[in-house]
């Protein structure tokens, strides 16, 4: 798919880095009389450079805790620190900063501006991080180069597939260099053979270094990663483990297959 | 994020929704438009009435006989006579007892038919002295004005307004000419210059006669010594309502009259006739103001509408664009932007349209219509003003907005 390398610099995290830690984290939704307690008492840490999938049954509480790894939901109880900063406490204005400046999302619905080009869909975290217009373009065609999408970057939404949809997200995703990759469900509207290139562009983006973190309810889609934490209930029913490889000097995606439990 | 760059998106935002926004924008124009017109409609009106009244003359008082309060201000019928004479006139003249009047015309008023030739011509015969020229700011086109002499010798002489003349004589000329009033031969000395003024009293159709002609040769009856009205100039401006009080008084000893409540004439001012006149204007304006003022609202709520339905149709939009880092404060700002722009935008259009009709509306009728420039100003603020205050509820609803509730996939 793309052989363009990525943004220099995110190769220099160390691997012990932890980038996010979850301390105890509750999550209770109240609406009237009913509350319900969708996370308990979780906690884990994901280092930078690795590549986790979170997976569990329906209802388990799976985008919940995407949503707090993402900032933008806060957690009921405990704590969470991403790349040092505990954004528990932090107030709407600071979050979004921290969305914008730490962390790239990718949808399982895309969620592109249907009438704005691949480009400036690409452009838009830059547009609000007060990037110069001229710098955001350069990016985002660069960003887009590296997700194989070099010859779509006018194309609107509607003009493209669905797998190409979904590596423009990515692209935006990348184009802020963030600490973490957050995909939720990235395979879910997509059929195989687009399922098989984003997931591939995934391992490529985690191969150079970068942070992935990925919800997913299908076991095979899971597998890819290096590691997969269980969520059962609200609570973490496995936290799996991380393979003890030197992350830096990987450059191919083999060791990455099939690793893990199977659910 | 730069306000350019917001701005860029807000238009984008309206760009996508044409139609709606166009709707909305035409809502606030209506509104805007129909406030400048019913303002300007009022404000020509009121003009209209006041450069009429302004056409009498300049810091006028004007005296007529009768009670206000006994008989509601109504003369008697034709030939009764009038409680205010030619005697009255020339007290108020007097300089040692009223030096705060300028000038004073005394005048009568009858319609006749003037003959000349074979044409005639019936018009009103207004018998005067020879300050009602000064006094009305009339100018003299051609020959000369009636004379202290004329009055005192009641010669044969008149003074045509423009109308008449032309309606008589035609472009040949009235001066040296004479016309046949009530059998009485006159010679035309003057002509009027043509005041321009329209309405119901046509200052340029009237035949001016010495005073004492008009009472003792032309009309005679019982009033060949009352007048129908005094016009008494006073100074200048300020000295307007030292005059009033002089006249008042003066005219209350001449008419052995010792309680002001039973006075037998009425003094009206200037200001006071426009006051009366313009009154009904103003209330008209105010009334059709306040219905274009509530189309006005209705407009905004227009926006409000809009942008609600726009806050909630775009969800997902507020919830993405939070997600890639819009803070409240700059999706609060796409919103308020987007409000503003339809109110500028209708308040724009509005006023081109407004100020449009307001000239070509007089083109097509007799009504004038001025533009008033604070109603202008005002009506595009309001525009504006409405964009921002009915924007500020739906942007607040689109800041406040969680960002999960926009994303949520099930
Ligand atoms: N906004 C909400 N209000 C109330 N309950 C919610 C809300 N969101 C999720 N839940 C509940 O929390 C639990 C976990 O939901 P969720 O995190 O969506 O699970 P998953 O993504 O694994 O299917 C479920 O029981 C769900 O019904
Ligand atoms: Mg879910």
């Amino acid at each position: 798919m793309s052989s363009q390398a990525l943004a220099p610099g995110s190769a220099t995290l160390a691997t012990t880095d932890v980038v996010l830690a979850l301390r105890d984290i509750g999550k209770t939704y109240t609406s009237g009389e009913l509350s319900v307690e969708a996370l308990r008492s979780v906690s884990f840490d994901i280092r930078a450079g690795e590549y986790v999938a979170i997976t569990g049954p329906s209802g388990s509480g799976k985008s919940t805790l995407m949503h707090i790894l993402g900032c933008l939901d806060i957690p009921s109880t405990g704590a969470y620190l991403l790349a040092g900063d505990d954004v528990s406490m932090m107030d709407e204005a600071h979050l979004a900063h921290i969305r914008n400046r730490r962390i790239g999302f990718v949808f399982q619905r895309f969620h592109l501006m249907a009438q704005l080009s691949a480009a400036r869909n690409v452009e838009l975290p830059l547009v609000y991080a007060n990037v110069p217009a001229l710098e955001r373009r350069e990016r985002a065609v660069e960003a887009l180069a590296q997700v194989g999408l070099r010859d779509r970057t006018e194309h609107r939404p509607g003009e493209l597939s669905g797998g190409q949809q979904q590596r423009v997200a990515v692209a935006r995703a990348l184009v802020t260099e963030p600490d973490l990759i957050l995909a939720d469900e990235p395979t879910g509207n997509l059929d195989s053979v687009a399922s098989a290139d984003v997931l591939a562009l995934l391992d490529e983006v985690n191969a150079l270094g970068r942070t992935v973190v990925l919800i997913t309810h299908e076991p095979d889609v899971a597998a890819r990663a290096q590691r997969i934490i269980v969520v059962r209930d609200g609570y973490v029913a496995d936290a799996g483990q991380n393979d003890q490889r030197d992350l830096q000097s990987t450059s191919s995606l083999k060791a990455t297959k099939s690793w893990g439990p199977t659910l | 994020m730069s306000w350019s760059e917001s701005l860029r998106t807000a238009l984008e935002a309206l760009r996508l929704h044409r139609m709606r926004s166009t709707l909305t924008v035409v809502g606030i124009m209506i509104g805007v438009a129909a406030v400048i017109l019913t303002v300007g409609f009022g404000q020509g009106a009121q003009d209209q009435v006041k450069s009429q009244i302004d056409s009498l003359g300049s810091n006028l008082l004007v005296i007529s006989p009768g009670s206000s309060t006994s008989s509601g201000g109504i003369r008697g019928g034709l030939g009764s006579a009038s409680t205010l004479t030619i005697a009255d006139a020339e007290a108020l003249n007097s300089k040692v007892a009223a030096p705060d009047i300028a000038g004073v015309a005394p005048q009568t008023q009858s319609s006749a038919s003037l003959t000349a030739g074979t044409t005639n011509w019936t018009t009103s015969v207004v018998g005067t002295t020879q300050s009602w020229l000064d006094v009305r700011s009339q100018k003299l086109a051609s020959g000369r004005f009636i004379t202290d002499e004329d009055v005192a010798t009641q010669a044969a002489v008149v003074v045509l307004g423009a109308t008449t003349s032309q309606e008589l004589f035609g472009p040949r000329g009235a001066l040296d000419q004479t016309v046949v009033v009530n059998g009485t031969t006159l010679s035309v000395v003057g002509v009027l210059e043509a005041s321009g003024s329209t309405g119901t009293s046509n200052n340029d159709d009237q035949a001016i006669v010495p005073i004492s002609t008009a009472g003792q040769r032309l009309f005679g009856g019982t009033s060949r010594t009352g007048v129908q009205a005094i016009y008494v100039q006073a100074v200048d401006q300020a000295s307007l309502s030292a005059a009033y009080q002089e006249a008042n008084t003066l005219l209350l000893a001449l008419h052995g009259t010792t309680n002001p409540t039973d006075a037998d004439f009425t003094i009206t001012s200037q200001d006071s006739l426009v006051e009366a006149a313009t009154s009904v204007d103003k209330t008209m304006t105010l009334l059709l103001g306040a219905v274009a003022a509530i189309s006005l609202l209705v407009g905004g709520i227009g926006v409000m509408n809009i942008m609600l339905v726009s806050v909630t149709e775009r969800i997902g939009e507020i919830g993405l664009r939070k997600a890639l880092g819009a803070a409240p404060r700059i999706i609060r700002r796409q919103f308020m932007l987007e409000a503003s722009v339809l109110g500028l935008a209708g308040g724009a259009a509005g006023v081109a349209i407004g100020i449009g009709l307001a000239f070509g509306i007089p083109l097509l009728s007799e009504q004038t219509i001025s533009i008033s420039i604070p109603a202008t100003a005002g009506a595009l603020v309001v525009a504006i003003a409405i964009g921002v205050i009915f924007g500020v509820y739906p942007a607040d609803r689109a800041a406040r907005m969680a960002p999960i509730d926009a994303l949520r996939t099930d």
